[in-house]
This record gives structure tokens, sequence and C-alpha cells, in this order.
């Protein structure tokens, strides 16, 4: 019996390590899901005498989708994005961080557009205003403007299958 | 063989760290500059995890100093800044995190692991001095008596 107990000990820590390295540290918990989402008011992409503002989606389930045309997992999942404003209702919004606003155009011609506006926050003030640290970041916003789900680097399909979906059917449901 | 070790000679000064910070800032009061640097020395970077936002040089480090520089100028407290940072980015932002429940494991974690190492030392220290302590009993005295009474014969 006495002779076991390193054993046991060696096995408690291999679980403890094994568990560890099944987390991600990159994903930092965001301290605004349930949180009022912050508010900007920024210039459009494609209309750049006209702002938008969080406020012009209030009741209405709605993405923020951070993205540039500098960030290289952008690229990977900018094709989950299209199908699923394909397939779905919903709007996303786009907000392109810290980019050149001809290299975003040129690269949204190149893979296609899901936006239904896109917000340009040229010096990434927004972005810190948000949380945002690793672009991309995909809020899911509710009627009433609280963030209720946030995905750190690029959205796969099972991501969407998974969580994002059902998650958005769901607030879809709930009373504005 | 000079070459070798010219060569490890630049491998070594290539990996040495830079210093990122290289904004320079000017401050009008000194306490600002404390503050300021301060500041950066306990808030972490987001990207680089294990850099604090003086040492990183990411593009997102680069902005939060910039902020940080903002809010210091604008008179923001020590606090102010902290609840700005926290609001945004959890305790995760903070070196030193507040002493919660969520922290409480990071916070006394240590402190149990060294109580128990200290209990298992007395434990075995107290054991091993019973062996030697521990005087022999009649039967024992008796049974030795034969045993080196045998070894005479």
């Amino acid at each position: 019996m006495k002779s076991s107990l390193p054993l046991v000990l060696f096995a408690l820590l291999v679980i403890l390590l094994g568990v560890g390295l099944t987390l991600d540290p990159r994903e930092v918990p965001s301290p605004f899901i349930g949180k009022p989402a912050p508010s900007f008011e920024l210039a459009k992409l494609y209309d750049s005498e006209n702002t938008i503002r969080t406020e012009d989606m209030k009741g209405k389930v709605w993405l923020l989708n951070v993205w540039a045309s500098w960030c290289v997992a952008c690229r990977s999942e900018h094709h989950v994005l299209n199908q699923l404003v394909k397939n779905h209702q919903i709007e996303i919004i786009g907000l392109n961080y810290k980019d050149d606003v001809n290299k975003a155009k040129q690269w949204l011609e190149e893979l296609g557009n899901p936006y239904a506006n896109i917000a340009v926050d040229q010096d990434g003030r927004t972005g810190i205003d948000w949380g945002v640290y690793g672009v991309p970041e995909t809020f899911i916003i509710d009627k009433h403007g609280i963030i209720r789900y946030k995905n750190i680097g690029p959205v796969e399909q099972k991501d969407i299958d998974n969580t994002i979906m059902p998650l958005i059917i769901q607030l879809q449901q709930e009373s504005s | 063989m000079m070459k070798k070790w010219l060569g490890v000679i630049f491998l070594m000064l290539s990996s040495i760290q830079l210093q990122a910070a290289i904004e320079i800032y000017q401050f009008e009061q000194a306490e600002h500059e404390q503050l300021y640097k301060q500041m950066i020395d306990e808030l972490r970077c987001l990207v680089c995890q294990n850099q604090n936002l003086s040492a990183s040089n990411a593009a997102l480090a680069k902005d939060l100093r910039q902020q940080t520089y903002e809010m210091v100028t604008n008179g923001k407290s020590h606090a102010q800044i902290v609840d700005y940072m926290t609001q945004r980015y959890g305790d995760f932002v903070l070196y030193r995190p507040p002493v919660k429940s969520s922290t409480a494991l990071l916070w006394f974690g240590p402190f149990i692991l060294l109580f128990a190492g200290l209990m298992v030392l007395i434990i075995t220290l107290k054991n091993r001095k019973q062996i030697i302590d521990e005087p022999l009993s009649e039967q024992q005295k008796t049974q030795l008596k034969q045993l080196l009474d045998e070894d005479d014969k």
C-alpha cells in the first residue's frame, strides 16, 4: 500500500498536466460576455461619408467580425462567413481593424463580401474598446445589444454548427 | 575554429531580446512619467502573453502603451487605468491579479504546496527520530542478550 503512493501521485500529476495540454492559453476569458456591446461610430468602408454605430443594430441579433487584410487567419475563416450569410438569416458587421482601406477592398473583391456593413477602425481604438487582442475575433450580440458570445481566432464550420448557429437561433427567438 | 566561434557568438547575440518600447513620450510632470513606467511594467501584453507592455513589440502593446500614455497625461490614476484595462481584457491583463475566488488558487496554491512539503518533512523527520530514540523493551533486551550470547558460544 505504502509503495503505491508515489505511483498514485505520479498518475495524478500526469492527469493534471494532461488536462493542461488540452487548454488553450491564448483564449483569455472575455469580461464582455453578458455586458452591453461598447458603442462605436465609425466610417463605412464603402461609404466613408457615412458612419455606422452599435446603436443602429438594436433589435437585431448580429455578429461583429474583426478582420484585416494583413491577417492570415482571417483568410481561412472567410469562406465560412460567406457560407453563413448565404445559408442563414443573419447580419455580420465587419470591423476592419488597423487596415489599409484599398487593400481591404481588394481583399473583399477577391474573396467575396459576407458583411452587411463594414466599419473602419483605422487606429485600433474601437478594437481596444472591444477588448480585441487577436484578429480574427467574432462577437454575437443579442437584440438588446448585449454581447453573448465571443470567438477568438478563425471561426470554423464546426463552431458554426455546434455553437454559433444554435445560439443565434435561440437569441432570435427571444423577444426584443 | 575561429569562424565557428564567431558563428556561435553571432547566434547568441541575435537571440538577445530587444527592448521594444521605443516610442518616445514627453511628460510634463515627473509623477506622470513614473506612473506611466509603472503601468506598462504591470500590464501584460495579450499577444505575447509572457511579456508586459513595456517589453512587447506587438502592435497591440504599442496601442495600449499609447492608450496608457494618454490616460496618464490626462491625470487618470493608477486605479482608473487598471479599471479601464480590466473592463476590456479581464484580470488577465494584470501581472498582479486581485485576490478573489477565481484567482485564489493562483495566490494561495504555492503556500498550500509549501505547507504540504513542510508536513511531509516534519513527519519524515519525526519517524526517523523514533527509530533511533525508542528504548528497547524488556523482551527485546533479553532477545538481544540471547543473540549476543549465542555469538559468544
